[in-house]
């Protein structure tokens, strides 16, 4: 096994991981399933400041869970 | 019940852990103090000694007047002590900065001392603004971005809080050093062994505090600035461990030598000098842009789908772009064409991660005009999208031909570092003194609109001079006569540069003005003195727990 073929394998092996990789991750995110959620995650910044007199907001709309 | 007496323990064990690490950096610092043959050595052993000797009291001294009473959610202590030193770093910074643009332009203010001269200085301009000023932001932002985020306290107890006296000691460590003579002489990354060995502990756990608060976070989302942040801190670590592999001489000397030689050390030094810029000052701040315009705005950033994409496929491209710093060297030329590419490529991520952080504003541009902190934020990203379609166009060969070794990339860098993280950071650090200090608002909002405008006069003259310098330094050093000779002597076009470095002086002493505003009005605001012009401040530029009780701006 020279170099060659190493570098040759590696190099196709790599790219097509990375390439599909990047295709899944655009995928993802222009699934019109997850439309909800991100609507949901991109108000985060604006809504999980604490209040005076009690606890941050800890329980809101987390989607049932505590 | 059980929870308490658990947490309890845990509290304990934790200061238990932190005495000892105390106690062994403290044995380590007086070791080196008193047994190293090296001055400067047994000069950064004191102050590690001393260092550790005055945490270890602190601790102790916390555990004996232990109080019960409920501590607040989020663990904010660590990040008020960054934001002061991010504040403190940046003037100092930018003054080493204006002190040397000074001496470019008229030499004999080096004093002829080894302590003053440039190139002494210059790493320390460099490193206190880069690892100094944004380092601490970036700290100090992270840590608050992701318990807000995340809805969880930061985790750890002693452990934030060794992330930020840690990493400034290694500042001090650094910078004291380059000023005494020590360096590795590789750009950005200066500090000699045992500076880098120590930063790397102080990483690791900046790592574990950051991941653990993301673990034990009760939403279930990770917000997008997270993501940013996590691979700022986890390509850093990469990146300065192999970067900085050497060999020691002595395990009580400072100097050491680099594992890598020629052009291999070439490529790993510019692999991590072109990723510091990527991973350091991109990734990081603009984890701070997707926190602080969408909070600032009260608007959600534009499109989540586009940052996910940004995020992605700027983290896939720009590990690839360092060799665009080796034009025309003895890097292969194969090497050479794949960091010029990904570099034009760069360009998308780039300018949709910019389009992203203005549209966030779309249906409430007329808080550019009320709001002089969100203005500040928008003009950043503006020059972060200026500075990133400079930069590729400056990685093509052909142009790199011009522009390499002149005063050209300067001006680039500055208008990245003066333009997109200066003012971004300025623009968070004017949203967290009031939020952290539990202000009604910024002492003065008109300082700020007096610092937004000098700033921006400072770097629009900075990097309008280096653009002239810098394509003239080019055109003179390329400029033959009929004969085929050079037509110019080095020291020519150095002659020529003397204007352009007058102005850029002027241009660097002006954000050197402006940044000392902005000093006064934190420290104003945090010393609780009522706000000047509280009427003329957005109901967000309260802290939280006084915003509720504001009524709505409409």
């Amino acid at each position: 096994m020279t170099y060659q073929t190493v570098a040759a394998f590696t190099q196709s092996l790599s790219l097509l991981i990375f390439v599909s990789l990047f295709i899944g991750v655009v995928i993802y995110a222009v699934w019109p399933g997850n439309q909800k959620a991100f609507d949901r995650a991109s108000r985060l910044p604006l809504e999980n400041d604490p209040e005076p007199g009690r606890e941050p907001n800890m329980h809101r709309d987390t989607g049932g869970r505590t | 019940m059980a929870a308490t007496k658990n947490s309890e323990e845990m509290s304990g064990l934790s200061d238990a852990l932190a005495v000892i690490g105390a106690g062994l950096g403290a044995l380590i610092g007086i070791y080196l103090a008193v047994f190293s043959a090296d001055p400067v050595m047994k000069f950064h052993g004191a102050l590690l000694g001393a260092t550790a000797v005055l945490c270890a009291l602190y601790v102790i001294s916390s555990m004996a007047g232990k109080s019960t009473t409920e501590r607040p959610f989020y663990h904010d202590g660590p990040i008020k002590f960054a934001s002061v030193a991010a504040v403190f770093w940046g003037i100092a910074g930018f003054v080493v900065g204006a002190i040397i643009a000074w001496q470019l332009a008229f030499p004999a203010l080096n004093f002829d001392l080894p302590w003053t001269s440039f190139g002494r200085l210059r790493p320390l301009h460099t490193s206190a603004v880069i690892f100094a000023f944004g380092g601490n932001a970036l700290i100090a932002t992270s840590f608050y971005v992701a318990q807000r985020t995340c809805q969880a306290r930061l985790f750890g107890k002693w452990s934030p809080w060794f992330v930020v006296i840690g990493y400034n000691l290694f500042i001090v460590i650094a910078g004291t050093g380059y000023i005494l003579g020590v360096t590795q002489s590789k750009e950005y990354a200066e500090p000699e062994w045992y500076a880098d060995l120590w930063l790397t502990i102080v990483w690791v756990v900046y790592l574990i505090v950051f991941g653990g608060t993301l673990l034990k976070r009760k939403e279930p989302h990770i917000y997008v600035a997270n993501w940013f942040y996590l691979s700022f801190i986890l390509t850093v670590a990469m990146l300065h461990i192999v970067n900085n592999l050497a060999v020691p001489v002595s395990f009580t000397g400072t100097k050491s030598y680099a594992l890598f030689s020629g052009v291999q050390d070439a490529m790993t030094q510019w692999w991590y000098g072109h990723n510091a810029v990527g991973f350091f000052l991109t990734a990081g701040f603009l984890g701070m842009m997707y926190y602080f315009i969408p909070k600032r705005a009260e608007r959600p950033v534009y499109s989540y789908r586009l940052s996910i994409v940004h995020f992605w496929s700027l983290i896939f491209l720009y590990i690839w772009a360092g060799p665009h710093h080796l034009h025309y060297t003895a890097l292969p030329d194969w090497a050479q064409t794949l960091g010029m590419t990904f570099s034009i490529i760069l360009w998308m991520p780039s300018w949709g991660g910019m389009i992203n952080g203005l549209m966030t504003l779309s249906g409430a541009w007329d808080k550019l005009r009320t709001d002089p902190v969100i203005r500040m934020m928008v003009v950043s990203v503006a020059f972060y999208g200026m500075s990133t379609f400079e930069g590729p166009l400056m990685s093509i060969k052909a142009v790199n031909s011009l522009s390499h070794y002149t005063d050209w990339t300067i001006g680039h860098v500055h208008s990245g570092a003066l333009g997109w993280v200066g003012m971004i950071s300025f623009g968070a650090l004017y949203c967290l003194f009031p939020w952290l200090w539990n202000r009604r608002g910024l002492y003065s909002m008109r300082l700020v609109e007096w610092h937004f405008w000098i700033s921006t006069i400072g770097i629009l003259l900075y990097i309008t001079a280096m653009w002239v310098s810098g394509i003239l330094q080019g055109l003179m050093w390329r400029a033959y006569d009929e004969l085929g000779f050079l037509k110019y002597s080095f020291v020519e076009s150095v002659d020529a540069m003397h204007i352009p470095y007058i102005i850029r002086a002027g241009g660097g002493t002006l954000f050197v003005i402006g940044a000392l505003m902005m000093a006064y009005n934190l420290w104003r605001t945090a010393r609780g003195d009522e706000p000047v012009d509280a009427k003329n401040q957005p109901r967000v530029a309260a802290a939280p727990e006084i915003r509720a009780t504001l009524a709505p701006a409409e």
